[in-house]
């Protein structure tokens, strides 16, 4: 049960070739912007063909190149929240999230039911461009809910909103998906909203998808590269692998004890800014930097520090710390167990 | 003074218009979806009328609908009716002049529809029919309407191909512009001038017509960026 989406489509530069499973529930697809997100969705809810693959919804295909099924997107009964939710500018709420309703019968008390459920009572009547961005964020779900589809596809549900109303609107979405039963997928290129609103995510690289993991897991220990720099990781480096479990870091000049064994094909190694320490002199993991800028931030402090390489290290400074001054030599650890190592794929 | 040419003036655009609104804006939506090269293809051959000059538009109209060539020749011997010289005989040319005018515009107004709103139809379960009907043509509505009524304005003043197929007869044939250019070609000048002066009534009239649509368009743009920006 749940969707099953195993899909290649080649745009000439860019090659698609997304493969994944989503069960019940959120499941994010995280991606840089050009990634592949959108398309992935489109092709799931039958607006745009791939050129093969497989797709299922709850054991019912919907797309298969070599069995040469291709449901229409008004069969599958996928729902789909587009960016700028599509609300169509000619009609009124209510005529909006009739529209969605697939029985000519209950059309009337079932958008009374999606109105009431979705506060929208008031602006029933109110035309698309007359509502605020989280009206029309509601009016476009009521109305998808209004199809009874089996699966949620969301595309940026957020990136027309302004900040400062996102977070309501987010807790809201976030319990209205919760009572959906059914798999709901979540794309964004925010590690926020992921992490807000998914249990488990989906890491998409340049057109290929990578193994689902759980949100934990992702910003815990991410494997690759893609996943590692969505994540949030502020200090990445290419790394060459020496002998037990040694790698040299050429972007910030040095060599660093990892204290495990290396995966094999690991190409980069990453560390938080969080995680970087303020240290007396030379160790083990220890570089001598100098401070060149301090960064004051709401709730902390950053310093940029010049290490022996080409590269920047970020380190994070809690705000109830004095910040370090002085332009001497500043050393800092990066301890081996919070090193990330990664694979490029 | 005989008004016929008014009338038949009138009846020969409004048809015209009536026939030219649902093949312009049929040709429009598949052009707007086609691939690329039928595209570029078919936007050749349904603008072409557009910068011909009617004489040549006449000269194929009577090549194909003349008594003696082929299809002229087919209706006479199949329905003993003859395509040319007759009052309707003009709506033949008024159509072909006025088709891009009409198809150009619908296309345009096409083409700017964003696409996902049919998209979010679909996945809610509409058919491609009710979206056409009920979300792409009401929010092409303007540009439809305003190339309708620039091809109703194009098909009044239609001369060229309209002398060429269909002629110059009093009270059966005549048009405004035609009716014009006989009434100069024989001297009589006060009534050349009077239908002169009712040709630019007409023109004017439909021109403000035009030009109100554009306005209630922009205002309603405008109201609505206002809207944006109080909530802003």
């Amino acid at each position: 049960m749940g969707l099953l989406v195993d899909i290649r489509k080649d745009f000439g530069p860019f090659r698609l070739n997304v493969n994944f499973e989503a069960g019940e529930g959120v499941t994010g697809l995280l991606g840089a912007s050009g990634c592949g997100k959108s398309v992935t969705l489109r092709c799931i809810a039958g607006v745009e063909r791939p050129d093969s693959g497989h797709i299922e919804l709850n054991g019912r295909v919907l797309f298969d190149s070599k069995r040469r099924i291709d449901l229409s997107p008004q069969r599958r009964r996928v729902g789909c929240l587009f960016q700028n939710y599509a609300l169509f500018p000619n009609m009124t709420v209510e005529a909006n999230i009739a529209a969605g309703v697939r029985e000519r019968g209950n059309r009337r008390a079932e958008t009374e039911r999606l109105m009431t459920s979705f506060h929208l009572e008031e602006c029933r009547g109110k035309y698309p461009r007359q509502l605020s961005g989280g009206q029309q964020q509601r009016a476009a779900l009521a109305r998808i809910l209004a199809s009874r589809p089996e699966a949620l596809l969301l595309d940026e549900p957020f990136s027309a909103l302004d900040s400062y109303l996102k977070g309501q609107i987010e807790v809201d979405l976030m319990e209205r998906l919760a009572r959906f039963s059914g798999p709901v997928l979540f794309v964004s290129h925010s590690r926020e909203e992921i992490c807000g609103q998914c249990g488990s995510v989906c890491v998409l690289d340049r057109g290929r998808s990578q193994p689902v993991q759980t949100v934990r897991e992702l910003f815990e220990a991410p494997a690759t590269l893609a996943a590692c720099r969505l994540s949030g990781c502020e200090n990445l480096s290419q790394a060459k692998p020496l002998e037990n479990g040694r790698l040299e870091v050429p972007d910030w000049g040095g060599i660093l004890e990892t204290g495990r064994p290396l995966p094999r094909g690991m190409s980069h190694v990453g560390i938080r800014a969080e995680h970087l320490r303020a240290v007396a002199g030379p160790g083990i993991n220890h570089f001598s930097c100098r401070i060149l800028r301090r960064i004051h931030e709401p709730h902390r402090a950053v310093l940029l520090l010049k290490a022996p390489g080409e590269n920047l290290l970020r380190m994070a400074w809690p705000a109830e710390r004095a910040v370090p001054a002085g332009d001497g030599p500043f050393w800092v650890e990066l301890p081996p167990e919070r090193l990330l190592l990664l694979t490029e794929r | 003074m005989d008004w016929y040419p008014l009338y038949n003036s009138l009846r020969i655009a409004a048809i015209s218009t009536l026939i030219i609104f649902f093949l312009g804006i049929l040709a429009a939506y598949y052009v707007a979806q086609a691939p690329r090269l039928v595209k570029g293809l078919l936007d050749v051959v349904f603008t072409l009328p557009l910068v011909l000059p009617p004489t040549v538009v006449g000269y194929l109209l009577l090549r194909l609908l003349g008594p003696k060539r082929i299809v002229g020749a087919w209706v006479l011997e199949h329905f003993g009716v003859r395509l040319t010289m007759t009052w309707w005989s003009a709506i033949f040319a008024t159509a072909v002049v006025i088709f891009p005018l009409m198809y150009r515009t619908a296309r345009g107004a096409f083409e700017a529809f964003d696409s996902t709103l049919a998209y979010a139809a679909q996945t809610l379960g509409r058919s491609n029919t009710w979206i056409f009907w009920r979300v792409r043509m009401p929010c092409c509505r303007q540009g439809i309407l305003a190339g309708t009524v620039l091809a109703f304005a194009r098909a009044l003043g239609e001369y060229g191909a309209t002398s060429m197929i269909a002629g110059y007869t009093p009270g059966r044939t005549a048009t405004i512009s035609t009716t014009v250019y006989q009434f100069w070609r024989t001297n009589d000048d006060a009534m050349a001038f009077r239908w002169v002066m009712v040709n630019l009534a007409i023109s004017a009239v439909v021109l403000m017509a035009v030009n109100m649509l554009e306005r209630k368009e922009r205002g309603k743009r405008r109201r609505e960026q206002t809207k944006e920006e109080a909530a802003d």
